[in-house]
């Protein structure tokens, strides 16, 4: 497991995550994620929000089955996380980030 | 079909399958926009069926189609299909057909939310928008179950899913594991409640069956049985028991049975086309032989004949008949006869039925043999060889062609048939028995018909022999314990001679003796007449002298 210390304030976090239209749970989505990202990794994160209703092939390269998806690719080891990461507690945990 | 005869009678719309047999099961195919659920066990068939659902979707009818598979990667699907001559890659570059490998590894995925399945719905909407597909396959959507947790949202997420399917007017094959209690593991039909096939594979005395059945059809007539179907070289065929309507057209027309002397038994001069032949006997009593000889006549006759041998291989066969004088080569080079040689037990009954119905569509025989039927009852269940010959039968009436079924039976004393003769017995038309009949130290052939229908026929049992000019029928030799056959027609026939030519004797000999007899009468009768004439001579000379006499003794007066 990676250093959670050096994790949080060193490492670039590469986020990608995929939403469709506007419905409300990809809103949610995007909204949590922002808030985790600003209180935590701040300005040491990128994020790219993928619309696949209108970016379809990025759903079959990657994947996509439910959405919202959030994909963490940087730092290793991929983290997939589906929702609308209301559960912060978890996702901080699964993303490896201490509080 | 449904009877058109109710002009406004309504026909629910179908999509066919492209599955040979399958929509004369379902009465047409699959509900037309609508969800088909196939379930089954592990290597029942259910990806090679919905494969050739869109497959020959696009090849036959011309409606691109939509593969998402949860199970099996694109590049592993199209090395699969390709042994059964399908060729994805042609088709995905020729934009018919989309194949969408959808992967859902557990391991690698966390949930922390609400979400639903829109990618899923996008990425299938795409796929479908893009070659304006009519047809889709979801190939085990079920695999999600094991890929997500939460187990409420994925069941209200599949139930709109299928309701988006609808909408979208596509029609769907699901697919689904069978489950333990229910038809699929994830309970599937619940959601799926249009039509719902169940595939099946079985072994039964180390012979693999698989079946299909309907288990539920909303809007439409179905067959109801389960159907043995099977997968070859060009996949997936399913056999339908039987038409079970018995209005095939008859024909009057006779064929001669090739075998001299067997003719004149049947009044009309032979069979009925279109009817079947049964020739049952013991071993070695000529039955192939028959059928040979019936092959070899109508391949004479440019028909086109099918010889399924059981038993020997076909150049067994050819030479055999040729030590007889039947040359079944020429027929072979001239493209009149065809022989199919396997093993009964090579495959289960249902392949050997499908076997016969490619090669009758393929090489359009009027005259098929099967040499023996009774082998094929070593493969199944009494029930099922009885099923599958009614069903054989019933083809072939179908296809008016003339069959010749040999059956071997045990040598037994009591005429009781067994089950080969049993099953077809009444179903076939003609009845020729071949019976061994045993005596004074030898065995010889006798040949009588037990049944005819619609024609008269000899009740005569009749000898016949084989030698190296072929077989024949020999004149019946009634002696005065019944019909004499082998030496014992021999030694009567010596014995009648002989009484022949004491009887001529004794008739020359009277002959003779009339003759001498008539020569003394008629010296008798020429002795009289010297008498009467002597007499005669002697009176006319009396009268003479006395009319002189009395001339003088007028002058002297």
């Amino acid at each position: 497991m990676d250093d959670p210390s050096d994790d949080t304030s060193t490492t670039q976090h590469k986020f990608m995550l995929f939403v469709s239209g506007m419905s409300v749970k990809s809103g949610h989505a995007i909204e949590n994620l922002r808030k985790i990202c600003d209180k935590y990794l701040t300005d040491n994160y990128e994020l790219e929000i993928i619309d696949i209703s209108r970016d379809t092939e990025q759903a079959v390269i990657h994947q996509i089955v439910a959405i919202p998806t959030l994909i963490r690719t940087d730092p290793a080891p991929q983290r997939i996380i589906l929702g609308d990461l209301s559960d912060r507690e978890k996702v901080l945990r699964i993303l490896n980030i201490s509080e | 079909m449904q009877k058109e005869s109710k002009s406004n009678r309504f026909i629910f719309p179908k999509t066919p399958t492209g599955v040979d047999g399958l929509d004369e099961v379902t009465d047409g195919g699959f509900p037309k926009g609508r969800p088909t659920l196939v379930c089954g066990g592990a290597g029942c068939g259910k990806t090679l069926l919905s494969m050739q659902f869109l497959i020959k979707g696009i090849t036959e009818y011309n409606e691109p189609g939509v593969f998402m598979s949860f199970e099996e990667p694109s590049n592993d699907l199209t090395l699969n299909v390709k042994s059964l001559g399908f060729d994805l890659e042609k088709l995905k570059a020729e934009k018919k057909l989309v194949v969408d490998y959808v992967r859902v590894e557990r391991s690698e995925i966390e949930e922390a939310g609400e979400y639903d399945l829109d990618g899923l719905f996008i990425r299938l909407g795409h796929a479908i928008d893009s070659i304006k597909a009519t047809r889709v396959v979801l190939d085990t959507i079920e695999s999600l179950f094991a890929g997500l947790d939460n187990q409420a949202i994925l069941r209200a997420e599949l139930r709109r899913l299928f309701h988006w399917l609808k909408t979208k007017g596509v029609t769907a094959i699901i697919t689904g594991e069978r489950g333990e209690a229910m038809l699929t593991r994830q309970g599937l039909e619940e959601y799926v409640s249009d039509c719902v096939i169940v595939l099946d594979h079985r072994v039964i005395e180390q012979v693999s069956t698989r079946r299909l059945r309907i288990v539920k059809y909303r809007g439409s007539t179905h067959g109801t049985n389960e159907y043995p179907f099977l997968i070859d070289a060009d996949g997936i065929s399913v056999l339908p028991i039987t038409s079970l309507r018995l209005d095939n057209e008859v024909s009057s027309e006779i064929v001669s049975t090739g075998v001299p002397g067997l003719n004149t038994m049947f009044e009309g001069g032979g069979f009925f086309r279109g009817s079947n032949i049964l020739v049952s006997g013991t071993a070695g009593t000529a039955k192939t032989t028959i059928a040979c000889y019936f092959a070899a006549e109508q391949c004479e006759k440019k028909e086109k004949t099918l010889y399924f041998a059981f038993e020997e291989s076909p150049q067994q066969l050819v030479r055999n008949m040729k030590s007889i004088g039947v040359n079944m080569e020429k027929y072979i080079k001239n493209g009149t006869l065809q022989i199919h040689s396997s093993r009964p037990s090579l495959n289960g009954l249902e392949l050997h039925l499908l076997t016969l119905r490619k090669l009758i569509r393929e090489f359009k025989p009027t005259t098929i043999i099967i040499d023996p039927i009774s082998n094929l009852t070593l493969v199944g269940s009494e029930h099922e060889v009885r099923s599958m010959l009614v069903r054989l039968i019933d083809m072939l009436k179908i296809n008016n062609i003339t069959a010749l079924f040999t059956s071997l039976n045990k040598q037994t004393d009591n005429l009781r048939p067994d089950l080969a003769e049993e099953s077809v017995s009444s179903l076939v038309d003609t009845w020729i028995t071949v019976r061994d009949m045993e005596g004074i130290g030898e065995r010889n052939r006798g040949l009588f018909i037990v049944k005819s229908r619609g024609m008269g026929h000899s009740n005569q049992v009749r000898e016949f022999i084989i030698t190296s000019n072929g077989i024949g029928l020999l004149d019946v030799e009634l002696g005065p314990q019944g019909v004499l056959t082998g030496t014992a027609r021999k030694s009567h026939q010596i014995k009648k001679t002989i009484s022949d030519i004491k009887l001529q004797n004794e008739i020359d000999r009277k002959d003779r003796e009339i003759a001498r007899k008539r020569r003394v009468l008629e010296a008798n009768i020429e002795a009289l007449k010297n008498e009467f004439e002597s007499a005669a001579e002697e009176l006319s000379i009396l009268k003479a002298t006395e009319e002189l006499q009395e001339k003088l003794a007028s002058k002297k007066k």
